[in-house]
């Protein structure tokens, strides 16, 4: 049945080059950690990717309750947290993603730079790499902020200050993030939501897209 | 997308002429121990995607993401810290050569140049050597701003006063939040309270604010001591806050002590509004001595 259903659909679009591209491709013994233990630091670009994609699916959940306003944000947050069914694991996920993927994501780099895999031909996947890592630090310092409670508010005063102090562009920049020269408020609370929920993870998307379609137009790089 | 060859008319379509077969390459003519990712790799790496998310969720269940209080701008006294991995920075601008006039070299100058020798590292590092061993000079400063970003983390880590953080943020249950709403800020005391200035540091609802002054609404001080505190101060705080008449002190201690709420009896101290004299006094006075020892 299932294969009648595949036969029908390949017919008509020719789906099996693209399934083959996806699932039939090598792994090379030394990346593999079932011949050598030390290959587990070849795991850190997956566990990155699990945890991204663990993260956009509780956030997605988050979303359901959360309001992104100052008169609202703080309280439905702590009833997500309070008497939401599982509310307290989904946020707990969410929360600790967001160190982890930093971790997996820091240690993911190292192992790419000390291997030495960032070399030609693989330049251009270095820098989407590194600009995923920006991305994601984006996405942690807008996040902080969105159960608008003291500590949040305050990590933001802090970081605009730090916008702020930019030469030339640093006022822009603050009033582009918060909304206001001077005023971190109403507007920064759904500035800070939009560029969390929308900008930030859409440029992540495309960025991971570029990332593995790279990675698999030139494959793992060889062993040392 | 084929093209030319290879490809027929149906109708008005031109599809491929041939199906590819759905069947997996050879893997035993590649080199070592290659094998297939799909199915065979995939597992593995679930086993390790398992096993990683058992622990994340232990982490998850054992520490409840935390939650301070709802954001109150109006407190300067607040200590303010980002989450950790933006440590380093902050840290960094507490240097006197990366802070003040010199902002500019701990915001954008130092940071912009380790950021971008990341970005175009492969750049910078144009080798053919793969072998970190082989070029010390990368592995080297990779190395340096490893460390200088954990010693940095740490750093600010050791020097942040974690119990005063948790004690500034944190979230006041049902009891207090109701001792706190009935401060009653029509009163004489509260004018007092607002006009020498202990608002300042104490709060406008005697809430205290951060490191600078405790919450004051269920002050276990009876008006004698809080008579004395004001004058004489007591830890941190200074001698001589108070500037005043004898009446307005008196009015003002009696005030703070009931919990800012001198009608009703909703107020922290026992004490109530009656001022003490005798017994009440004494009491009070060795109660302030023992806090002042701390």
């Amino acid at each position: 049945m299932l294969q009648r259903v595949y036969d029908w659909v390949d017919e008509r679009l020719d789906i099996t080059p693209m399934w083959r591209d996806i699932a039939d491709h090598e792994v090379p013994e030394h990346v593999n950690p079932a011949h050598h233990f030390s290959a587990f630091v070849y795991c850190f670009g997956g566990l990155t990717f699990f945890i991204t994609v663990i993260q956009i699916l509780s956030g997605m959940f988050l979303t359901m309750y959360y309001v992104p306003d100052i008169v609202n944000a703080h309280e439905s947050v702590k009833y997500l947290q309070g008497d939401v069914a599982f509310g307290t694991i989904v946020r707990g996920m969410h929360h600790w993603g967001a160190s982890l993927v930093i971790v997996m994501i820091f240690l993911h780099t190292l192992r790419v730079f000390f291997t030495g895999a960032y070399k030609k031909p693989r330049e251009l996947n270095w820098v989407v790499g590194v600009l995923i890592f920006f991305v994601m630090l984006g996405l942690g310092f807008t996040g902080y902020l969105l159960p608008w409670d003291m500590k949040a508010y305050f990590a933001t005063v802090v970081g605009l200050q730090i916008a702020e102090s930019v030469p030339l562009v640093g006022t822009l920049t603050k009033t582009l993030l918060a909304g206001d020269p001077e005023i971190i408020g109403a507007q920064t609370l759904t500035r800070f939501f939009a560029i969390h929920v929308f900008f930030l993870p859409g440029a992540l998307l495309g960025l991971l897209a570029a990332h593995f379609i790279m990675i698999r137009k030139q494959g793992i790089s060889g062993p040392l | 997308m084929h093209r030319g060859k290879g490809m027929k008319f149906v109708g008005d379509s031109r599809i491929p002429a041939g199906r590819k077969p759905n069947i997996p390459k050879d893997y035993s003519e590649f080199p070592g121990k290659t094998e297939a990712f799909w199915p065979n790799f995939l597992l593995k790496e679930w086993l390790v995607g398992a096993v990683f998310l058992i622990g994340y969720l232990c982490l998850t269940v054992a520490h409840p993401s935390p939650l301070e209080r709802v954001a109150d701008p109006t407190d300067s006294g607040y200590i303010p810290l980002p989450d950790w991995y933006f440590l380093f920075l902050y840290q960094l601008l507490k240097y006197e050569y990366a802070a003040g006039d010199f902002t500019v070299i701990g915001a954008v100058v130092i940071p912009g140049l380790a950021f971008g020798a990341l970005l175009l590292a492969p750049w910078l590092d144009t080798g053919p050597e793969r072998k970190a061993s082989r070029r010390p000079v990368a592995s080297g400063l990779m190395i340096l701003g490893t460390l200088a970003t954990v010693f940095l983390t740490w750093e600010s880590v050791e020097h942040h006063d974690w119990e005063a953080a948790a004690d500034q943020g944190e979230m006041l249950d049902e009891e207090e939040q109701q001792a706190m709403s009935q401060v009653d800020t029509e009163a004489a005391g509260y004018q007092i309270y607002s006009d020498q200035g202990c608002i300042s540091c104490h709060g406008d609802q005697l809430q205290g604010s951060g490191s600078a002054g405790p919450s004051l609404y269920n002050t276990q001080y009876d008006a004698e001591t809080v008579k004395d505190i004001a004058q004489n101060g007591i830890g941190e705080m200074p001698a001589g806050q108070f500037e005043g008449s004898e009446e307005d002190l008196q009015t003002l201690a009696e005030y703070i002590s009931s919990g800012g709420n001198p009608g009703g009896g909703g107020g922290g101290s026992e004490s109530g509004g009656s001022s003490g004299e005798g017994s009440g006094g004494d009491s009070g006075g060795s109660q302030g001595e023992n806090s002042e020892g701390e």
